[in-house]
């Protein structure tokens, strides 16, 4: 099922290494095997708690009243978790990093905004129990109107989700509605071209329907802290969100995970953490949180829809010449995560081709919807279903070989990227010519005598990166990093014993500032105050 | 009332790490009293097998058999920060900061070696099978495990090393989007052969033959189950998956496994995978991580193989066979069913 | 209100009070304390929570655990003999089988139940066997090559 191809790339490898490189046997898989590993609901308290969230069944409502007492006074239940308990009671999931501005709130108080989000929470002596109480909460909403269209969202007079966002978009740097990319001049060029295709591609929203589902148990100690067993995928992270709702200090949190039953990326949004700890601060009780499959599916925030247009300008000789995006994403209700996946999105385009004419405009757009979160290929899975439709859409045009086609387009090493750094590593034509081969597509000599790391350079683009250059006062260009000349040899030689300890492993230097642009976020170290 | 085959491609790139940078991560690296070692991380391994890769890096680094280490996470009381595992940043991330504090520790392990062996530790090297030896004389040697014992109770060294790997945080334009997303990229090509029936509007995927440079394959096993497990959830994505059938409407959403499809193992194909390695120059031995990239290339292979079976284009996700009959009955049927195009 | 309720699990005579109404996933994990058996859904659908029951596969969470009263209940924490692991168990290793591991317990127990009524399967009898059985990471090929090895396996011992 699996071969290598050592030969490709051999000069630039060293591989006489001992460990690395073999197919040693996991070191979890006798705990898989017996049913040992120890996932975070494999630990057992005794007078366990349980805590279940009552759920907004409308998109969109305010929210007049709610009457608790019934659901207070029903059997195993031992306490109710209102939004006035809450004590940190609107967040955003990066403002760990300072970016994006603290949006949702863990329990709504007076509008909700997407269907299932969390109102109350009842912790009981079973599940049941908390079930049963929860049916018994009498909650009266006044519908609102609700938008569920990312371009309808968009438009003047639309609904507005997110108070924080009226206008429905993320604001990037204090002042912009969404991401940009601009590299040279795509009008002109699709004026020059041969041929000028637009599509309309739209990606559904995924489930990540991990095998366990999110969940978490808080347990306080003896020390007066809380520990937490948790599925997360981001144990510091979960950490600090949780201590940030909670108002405590990090170091009252010990978070213990590290095996988990898929992630995929719908484990990073500390869904359960924040409520269970404070269930369990205000019960003295050990209590766990645990999603439903009902609640996984539904509520637990999916992969976001992505909306994308595509318009490429192709001439007869295969050259893609220009590449025009617009795409939105269908953040749901709340932010989370998804501005920083319309940057990451925005990075990826116009995917591992060179194209010297490329622009694109990149939405975060709020709907009243769960709110979306990563997933596998985060900003990246839909754009390239997009971008690799649209190529054999294009070669289909011109009368081209869509495997020949990528090829000749494909990025090579010295290459001037659309983000104004130059390609290097690059591995795109091997790749395709290896599976030619083993597939029995058939290609042209030139095209099988074509390689990632001849032919590269900034001829290929030409002068695009100075047409769109920002009109700036007087600051230096960004230094593009060197390429190589040749292949770089790397060796995995063990050092001689140093005799200092050895400082980290060499990063890239950041390009220099440009244009005095600001800074998209700030310096990591202030995280924690 | 015919099933037509055909195949599509798609060639795809995929960044390493989180986008832009600033996602550090931390290792610590120590010998017990006997020359075994641990990596207390606080990482998450949720099945892509970060302690084990972490475990081979680590073993690799310090020139000691894998036995030999274990691999601890994740517990914040003693595990330093990580950011976590998502953006196919552990192998790249993780790794280096496990090599930088083996490296760490191995120097400590060297000088203590040289000690007892009264040479200098420039002309020792580790043997990857326990033992540390003078290069060109591998008789005069000494175990891993009794340098250990000599570095703590007579010399009063610690064998133990801290590690921390940062790709600084890049500035974004926000006038022409000029930034460094990524230090480095893997890359893939996919050929996905399907099988369309146009009375069913049934899309079967028949074959798929791929190529993914990773930089280095620190592991080849847990490379191949990232790889075929990936190309599985990209079918998944391609063919079957939603939770809002009708998006924008957001009417009858799955509740159960009933109603939430994915392809079973009855529907799986063969999957001919080759891997190519063009080191990243900062990856720990080069790596770069497959783990999301996987299922990537899947979605516009077989959507573009529908095409060259039936000529019908669908560029909404998932290609359901409503979508599929539709698509056909807009064309005027398949090629070959003798209706006009 | 909590009935009486006894079973063998694994062989050893298991003796336990459940609420009117539970479950067996629930019962096991949390009376009788067998964290082997992992929940998935809670719906029935998704084969996680797969035991053997008098020999065949059920999924304990949608079972009522007053009606396993009597029977014999097989779960993965029962698979190996002493130090020794299971053919199947050697087989899921040896094909690295397993990521996450979620569903391995489930999918052992469905593979059990095929082996020990069909001790030399096809592939076809293979894929209908775990076809209740949901996993997310691995693809399914490598599981299916292992429960063949495992069938082929010389050491394979009778229930």
């Amino acid at each position: 099922m699996l071969e290598f191809r050592k030969d490709i790339f051999a000069d630039e490898r060293d591989d006489n290494l001992k460990e690395v490189g073999q197919p040693t046997q996991r070191q979890d898989m006798l705990g898989h095997v017996t049913g040992t590993s120890p996932y975070y609901d494999d630990h057992r308290f005794a007078n366990l708690l349980h805590l279940k969230i009552l759920r907004s069944p409308y998109a969109h409502a305010r929210i007049r009243s709610i009457d608790d007492a019934a659901a207070a006074r029903a059997p195993g239940v031992k306490r109710i978790i209102r939004a006035a308990d809450v004590p940190v009671n609107l967040n955003t999931l990066l403002s760990l990093i300072q970016f994006g501005k603290d949006d949702e709130p863990s329990l709504a108080s007076d509008v909700v905004r997407y269907k299932g989000e969390p109102i109350l929470g009842v912790v009981a002596t079973s599940e049941r129990a908390a079930l049963e109480a929860l049916a018994l909460v009498r909650v009266s909403y006044e519908q609102l109107p609700a938008v569920f269209d990312v371009e309808e969202a968009l438009k003047p007079g639309a609904v507005s989700v997110n108070a924080v966002y009226p206008k429905n978009t993320f604001e990037y740097y204090g002042k912009y509605d969404h991401q940009k990319l601009r590299f040279g001049d795509v009008e002109a060029a699709f004026k020059q071209a041969d041929a000028v295709l637009e599509d309309r591609y739209q990606m559904s929203p995924i489930e990540h329907a991990p095998a366990e589902t999110n969940g978490s148990i808080a347990v306080p100690d003896t020390n007066g802290r809380v520990s937490v067993y948790t599925s997360t995928q981001a144990l510091f992270f979960s950490l600090d969100t949780s201590a940030k709702i909670n108002a405590l200090p990090s170091n009252q949190l010990h978070f213990i995970g590290g095996t988990v039953g898929g992630g995929f990326g719908g484990k990073v949004d500390t869904m359960t953490e924040p409520l269970v700890i404070l269930a369990a601060r205000l019960t003295g009780a050990p209590v766990r949180y645990r999603f439903s499959r009902h609640e996984e599916m539904q509520f637990g925030s999916p992969r976001g829809a992505e909306r994308i247009y595509i318009k490429d300008g192709v001439m007869k000789d295969g050259r893609i010449v220009a590449r025009q995006v617009r795409a939105y994403f269908d953040s749901g209700a709340y932010t989370r995560l998804s501005s920083y996946a319309v940057v990451k999105c925005v990075a990826h385009i116009p995917g591992p081709y060179t194209i010297p004419n490329v622009h694109a405009d990149v939405f975060c757009v709020f709907t009243n919807r769960t709110p979306a979160t990563a997933m596998r290929g985060f900003g990246v899975t839909a754009l390239d279903f997009a971008l690799e439709c649209q190529m054999d859409k294009d070669a289909v045009a011109i009368g081209m070989d869509p495997l020949e086609f990528r090829i000749l387009n494909a990025y090579r090493d010295g290459d001037m990227k659309a983000h104004r750094r130059q390609a290097k590593n690059c591995a795109l034509i091997e790749c395709a010519q290896v599976v030619a081969e083993k597939a029995s597509w058939p290609l042209r000599d030139e095209f099988r005598r074509m390689s990632s790391r001849q032919g590269g350079g900034e001829h290929r683009t030409g002068a695009a990166a100075e047409r769109t250059r920002a009109p700036a006062p007087a600051v230096p260009a960004a230094t593009p990093r060197p390429a190589p000349a040749s292949p770089q040899r790397v060796s995995y030689e063990r050092p001689a014993a140093a005799a200092s300890p050895s400082a980290p492993p060499p990063t890239q230097a950041p390009a220099g500032s440009t244009h005095g642009a600001p800074r998209f976020s700030s310096v990591f170290g202030t995280r924690r105050r | 009332m015919a099933k037509h085959r055909g195949r599509g491609v798609a060639t795809i790139n995929y960044p390493i790490g989180m986008n832009l940078g600033g996602d550090p991560s931390q290792a610590l690296v120590h010998s017990n009293p006997t020359g075994k070692f641990t990596v207390t991380l606080s990482s998450i391994d949720l099945g892509q097998g970060m302690k084990s890769v972490t475990r081979q890096i680590c073993a690799e680094t310090l020139g000691v058999p894998v036995d030999d280490v274990y691999v601890d996470t994740a517990d914040s009381d003693t595990g330093p920060h990580c950011m976590g595992s998502f953006a196919s940043r552990g192998t790249h991330r993780v790794g280096n900061a496990v090599m930088a504090a083996a490296r760490e520790a191995r120097a400590v392990m060297m000088e203590a070696a040289a000690e007892e062996l009264e040479v200098d530790p420039g002309d020792l090297e580790t043997d990857g099978r326990g033992n540390i030896q003078v290069k060109g004389a591998p008789h005069r040697s000494i175990s891993v495990r009794d340098v250990a014992i000599a570095a703590q109770f007579r010399q009063g060294k610690t064998i133990s090393g801290r590690g921390i790997f940062l790709v600084p945080l890049s500035d974004v334009d926000p006038e022409t989007g000029e930034m460094s997303p990524a230090t480095c990229y893997a890359h893939a090509c996919l050929v996905a052969e399907v099988e369309v029936d146009d009375e069913t509007g049934e899309v079967a995927v028949l074959k798929m033959t791929s190529a993914y440079e990773i930089g280095r394959a620190i592991n080849p096993k847990l490379v191949e189950q990232q790889l075929v497990g990936g190309s599985w959830m990209g079918m998944s994505h391609a063919l079957y998956e939603t939770p809002e059938p009708y998006y924008p409407n957001t009417r009858d959403g799955p509740r159960d496994f009933n109603e939430y499809l994915m392809p079973g193992p009855g529907d799986i194909c063969p999957h001919d995978i080759i891997v190519l390695e063009r080191p990243a120059p900062d990856g720990p031995f080069g790596a770069k991580g497959p783990g999301e990239m996987c299922a990537n290339p899947v979605l516009p292979a077989v959507a573009n193989a529908i095409y060259n079976a039936v000529g019908v284009r669908i560029d909404e996700l998932p290609i359901t066979p409503e979508k599929v009959l539709r698509a056909l009955k807009a064309r005027g049927g398949a090629p070959g069913s003798g209706r006009a195009r | 209100m909590k009935t009486p309720i006894q079973f063998q699990l694994n062989g050893e005579d298991v003796a336990t009070f459940a609420e009117s109404g539970a479950n067996l996933l629930d019962v096991l994990r949390e009376a009788v304390g067998d964290l082997s058996v992992k929940g998935g859904c809670w719906q029935g659908t998704c084969g996680t929570c797969t035991v053997l029951i008098d020999g065949a596969p059920r999924v304990s969470c949608v079972t009522l655990a007053e009606t396993c009263a009597g029977k014999s209940i097989e779960t993965a924490a029962g698979l190996r003999r002493g130090a020794d692991l299971h053919p199947l168990q050697v087989a899921f290793v040896e094909r690295f089988a397993a990521q996450c591991g979620y569903c391995t317990p489930g999918m052992l127990m469905a593979a059990k139940a095929l082996l020990d009524r069909n001790p030399n399967p096809t592939r076809a009898d293979v894929v209908d066997a775990i076809g209740g059985n949901i996993c997310r990471c691995t693809g399914y090929e490598p599981i299916i090559q292992a429960v063949l090895d495992a069938s082929r396996s010389n050491e394979r011992r009778r229930a």
